[in-house]
């Protein structure tokens, strides 16, 4: 199947995760694979179809403005890695 | 060369609900931090948003507000990007779909009106808050998912001065129409500026440079005003400009380029699956249509126009929309439009400082005051009775024609009562009366100060001087 | 064996007083004990915490509660490691969460336990739920209890395990593309996929948001619709489930068929089916004739373009779904210099490959100037294929396939290849697509190795009575249900 070029440290860079110069590679080749194979969507003309984006036609589901219970602060930060004075604490972010 | 600028700015205002937009946590300023979360605003997994029907309300009401268009179908959009205050990495937001479109806000500014486009005014979430120190920052998610409503106008701004007019007449608009409180302390508005310049008469756009982190409108003037001559001072000595993001340091004064930003912004906005599309019934439109309320501007106009009043006290009534509304209900039906604003403004106002009663429980009915001014304006009491009256209307709450005749305080001008004061002053004073004789003109004031003091100031004074005159005279 | 049984089977001798609740747990976990060293259908349990709520539907049960009021009271039931229990780990089979506690029950999670079950056990899975094989977890495969060299499908492989070697009464898993069925098929028992929008997704750890479900693996139809009656429902916190009254399901399983129009697709009859599963699913549609249904052929012309659609629209929700592993609220952080380091260090390390793969593919799918050609067009296609299906249901009650091509494959056969991987689940995807709802049960066993074989059965939205009423009508005329694997113990 044709493949399609990827630019995968631009793409990974975007998402996020750090990838070994072997994952890389590797990951390109079949992305390639699998983008060559989606291509056969083109052979549809869906030019005059409307998208779906949910499968049930709901609309308007909202809920009244009321405040319910939050979590205990401990309890929020219970599974945080790093925590003080009640904050997440993360390497320091420069603007 | 001469340069001119072009503005446009992206206002971000919290709304005014009491919880916020996904889940129930309260959306409350100045708690302590995390205590205003729960696992939807802390994006845990598994969790899912189901949005607050009154940050729809409210956001459509500012559609209203601001004269836009209300598109009879909205969805909620994903926006991708990594942040630590950002609780899921994407932010939820009206992307293509927006609940209200195509507006416009009118101003006054440099003694005329104008006008800037609002291009949308969409609904999001906002994003938790960093604290810097000094080997790492912390995050509290307390202000994570509450609502924020984005105004982008149309780049229709041409300088700081103007930019700061329109974010202060927004800010009027959204306070007053009950959409946000816009308290700039608790950093419920922030503002983004998007400006270029070209030289005057070109038609392209220059590069467009975003400006982030003014926490202040001044700050945004003051942004401006350093920015735009920067920018001529690039192209006027042969440099380029490219489309950037900077940063406002309030404490130098000037901009610079933010470090941390993507290269490249690529969102990959895509509708948010979690959330059902919007499609405002015609009902649910007419009920918040019911919440709009007179802008600003509009009131000042129109109580200048229609009640004829000067341009103060139609800003006193703006000002303090509930004595504005009682003016509106007193000079329904009367004539002395500026008798009655009068009144209203300095004894009604300054009753109400002096005693501290709230308007509401006020016993002066609007109507009551036309009558007082009726009552001053036939002659049937003095402007100074008028001043006991109102005190007396303001303490029993009776109508004025009720104290007037209770009190026996109605002028006499019944000429045969006054002659026979007259007489009686003329008797007594025999100075005075030589003394006018004698070609003192003055003295005649004397007698009917007398005269005036001997009906207990009731007697008409424009009556009580013709018949002096008359009896001295003969 | 307390283990061995159905639903309804030990809620009979809980009533009955023959046995308890504890005696029920105990034999899960004896079994547990026993097989599941082989099988790793479990990632943990909290024994203690299952004895005691064992105890406390002894004592409700003592005290005069019923299973008609609570359907489930004492019935062990163990839970996809993808869900949200109050207090118990949620892993969902990645390194990435690290220690993670829930904070929090699922919407299912509360009516289950609202129900009476004995809530417990964490299920192995592929991670995040990405993958048909239970290969991709990060603790290591789920094997088959057919064939222990074998996988048992996925990425609920732990769900069906669990249930076809007895080591849980019934079992909770999901389904994105299959997740349910094919498992379900795989390892031979019934696995359930309601129509999107029936049950909550409030607790189930998103992967594609318009995709998924939550279902039940159980050891019949009956089975099946109990604990869908349990679990379905609207739900405030889910604002894509649906204002649809739950019906009475039990009322459906009446046995008869007669009249019933049952549609095959002639576009599943493909080139990959193995003959044995194909000969299986032909004598199932015979069998279904002479109960009476009426099977008529159909056409789903746009079936070939559901894979391609599928991966792009999973891909590109999961990218962004799966953005808040972070290593800032939760999670096993691995440190940076500043924040983007974090990010890229703990996502590398935290995520496998089969994550990082569709993470990366859905990311640029998404990206800037490919959004029209991949992800609008898949959403148009996805259009297609769901009117394929309301039109095919105008005609037909149901609809009938195989649910997978082939039987359990060895472990490793596909690893390396993910779009072959992808590739089998060509039965089960196009019923995620469209929403519907669909059900796999077992219709025979290959030979040399005997193995499971699956038949699906696809209903229209909130369909399920109709589905589970056939399911059913075919299941108590064949014993293939009856049939436990050997397991060397």
């Amino acid at each position: 199947m044709a493949g399609t070029e990827i630019d995968v440290k631009y793409v990974a860079h975007l998402a996020r995760i750090s990838l070994s110069p072997a994952e890389e590679q590797k990951i390109g080749a079949q992305l390639g694979n699998i983008l060559g194979y989606i291509e056969k969507l083109k052979e549809l003309d869906v030019s005059q179809v409307e998208p779906t984006a949910h499968a049930v036609p709901l609309i308007n589901v909202t809920r009244p403005d009321e405040i319910r219970p939050s979590l205990p602060t401990d309890e929020a930060l219970r599974n945080a890695p790093a925590k003080a004075n009640g904050l997440f604490l993360v390497p320091k972010i420069v603007e | 060369m001469e340069y001119e600028a072009v503005i446009g700015l992206e206002t971000h205002v919290q709304l005014k609900t009491k919880s916020k937009m996904w889940c129930g946590c309260a959306n409350e300023f100045g708690a302590p931090p995390n205590t205003n979360v729960c696992p939807v605003c802390l994006g845990m997994p598994g969790v899912l948003p189901v949005a607050n029907d009154e940050g729809l309300r409210l956001t459509v009401l500012t559609g209203y507000l601001l004269h836009c268009t209300i598109p009879r179908f909205a969805k909620f959009d994903r926006k991708n990007y990594f942040y630590p205050d950002a609780p899921k990495n994407y932010q939820v937001t009206q992307y293509d779909k927006p609940s209200t479109a195509n507006g416009y806000l009118d101003f006054e500014f440099n003694g005329g009106m104008s006008r800037v486009r609002i291009t949308r005014a969409h609904l999001e979430e906002d994003v938790g808050k960093n604290f810097h120190f000094d080997r790492n920052s912390g995050v509290d998610f307390n202000r994570a998912g509450v609502p924020l409503l984005e105004i982008v106008s149309e780049p229709d701004i041409t300088s700081p001065d103007m930019a700061y007019a329109y974010l202060n007449a927004l800010k009027d608009v959204l306070v007053y129409g009950g959409v946000s409180d816009c308290d700039m302390e608790k950093g419920m508005v922030r503002c983004d500026v998007n400006i270029s310049v070209r030289p005057k008469g070109q038609k392209e756009l220059g590069a467009k440079i975003e400006i982030k982190n003014m926490n202040s409108f001044s700050g945004a003037r003051k942004a401006l005003e350093y920015e735009i001559p920067r920018q001529i001072e690039v192209l006027t000595k042969g440099g380029k400009l490219s489309q950037e993001t900077r940063r406002w340091d309030d404490v130098a004064n000037i901009t610079e380029t933010m470090r941390s930003k993507e290269q490249a912004h690529d969102y990959r906005y895509f509708p948010e699956p979690d959330l059902m599309p919007f499609e405002p019934t015609e009902a649910w439109l007419e009920e918040v249509s019911k919440r709009v309320v007179e802008l600003p501007l509009a009131r000042k106009q129109r109580f200048m126009v229609d009640y004829e009043l000067p341009a103060p006290d139609a800003e006193t009534f703006v000002n303090d929309v509930p004595l504005g509304d009682y003016f509106e209900k007193a000079v329904a039906s009367a004539k002395n439009r500026k008798a009655i604003a009068n009144w209203v403004i300095n004894n009604l106002r300054a009753k109400i400082t002096e005693t501290q009663i709230p308007l509401a429980e006020v016993k002066v009915k609007p109507n009551d005051i036309p009558e007082l001014v009726a009552l001053v304006d036939n002659g049937k009491i003095s402007s100074k009775i008028a001043q006991d009256v109102f005190a007396e209307m303001f303490t029993s709450g009776d109508s004025p024609a009720q104290i007037v005749e209770k009190k026996g305080l109605a002028q006499v001008s019944d000429t045969g009562a006054i002659e026979k004061l007259c007489d009686e002053a003329i008797a007594a004073n025999p100075k005075s009366v030589e003394d006018y004789k004698a070609g003192k003109v003055a003295a005649l004031n004397s007698l009917k100060g007398q005269v005036m003091k001997l009906s207990k100031g009731k007697a008409n004074p424009a009556l009580v001087g013709e018949i002096l005159e008359k009896k001295l005279k003969a | 064996m307390l283990n061995q049984l159905t639903i309804s089977e030990l809620t009979g001798k809980l009533a009955k007083k023959e046995s308890s609740a504890r005696e029920a747990i105990q034999a899960c976990l004896d079994q547990i004990q026993k097989v599941d060293g082989q099988i790793h259908a479990f990632l943990s349990y909290d024994a203690a915490d299952a004895l005691a709520q064992a105890d406390a539907a002894d004592k409700a049960l003592a005290s005069g509660a019923t299973h008609s009021q609570q359907p489930l009271l004492g019935v062990p039931i163990a839970i996809k490691d993808v869900l949200a229990v109050k207090n118990h780990p949620l892993n969902c089979a990645s390194k990435i969460l690290g220690k993670f506690i829930s904070p929090y029950d699922g919407t299912v999670i509360e009516k289950l336990k609202a129900a009476g079950a004995i809530v417990f056990g964490r299920l192995n899975m592929d991670e995040f739920a990405m993958g048909s094989s239970t290969e991709n977890s990060a603790f290591g495969p789920t094997h088959n209890p057919w064939d222990i060299a074998r996988i048992p499908g996925g990425s609920s492989g732990g769900s069906a395990a669990a249930v076809a070697a007895d080591e849980c009464i019934a079992t909770l898993g999901t389904d994105t593309g299959g997740s349910i069925r094919q498992p379900a098929a795989l390892c031979g028992c019934v696995g359930l996929k309601p129509t999107y929008g029936r049950v909550s997704r409030y607790g189930l750890v998103a992967f594609a948001s318009s995709l998924d479900q939550i279902g039940p693996f159980t050891k019949d139809v009956r089975d099946s619709a109990t604990l869908l009656e349990v679990m379905s429902g609207v739900d405030h916190r889910d604002s894509t489930s649906v204002p649809q009254p739950v019906p009475r399901y039990h009322s459906a399983l009446t046995g008869d068929i007669k009249g019933l129009k049952i549609g095959l697709p002639k576009e599943y009859m493909i080139g990959g089916l193995d003959p044995q599963v194909n000969a299986a699913v032909q004598a199932a549609v015979q069998q279904l004739q002479k109960l009476g249904a009426e099977v008529v052929e159909i056409s789903l012309p746009h079936t070939d373009y559901a894979v391609a659609t599928y991966y792009i629209v999973a891909t590109a929700e999961a990218s962004a779904n799966l953005a808040r592993f972070d290593g800032i609220r939760y999670g096993a952080r691995v440190d940076g210099k500043d924040p983007i380091e974090l990010y890229s260090n703990t996502r590398g390390a935290g995520f496998g490959p089969e994550v990082k793969r569709r993470i990366i593919l859905g990311t640029y799918v998404l990206s800037s100037g490919y959004y029209d050609a991949y992800y609008l067009r898949a959403q148009k296609v996805r259009t297609l294929i769901r009117q394929d299906f309301l039109k095919a249901f105008e005609k037909v009650d149901a609809i009938v396939t195989p649910t997978t091509p082939t039987a359990a494959f060895k472990i490793g056969e596909k690893s390396d290849d993910p779009l072959q991987m992808y590739l089998s689940d060509i039965f089960t995807i196009s019923c995620n697509l469209a929403g519907i709802c669909g059900l796999s049960l077992p219709c025979g066993f290959t030979t040399n190795p005997k193995l499971p074989i699956g038949l699906q059965l696809l209903g229209k939205p909130f369909g399920e009575e109709t589905i589970l009423k056939i399911a059913h009508a075919y299941e108590q005329s064949t014993n293939w249900h009856k049939e436990r694997p050997l397991l060397k113990i």
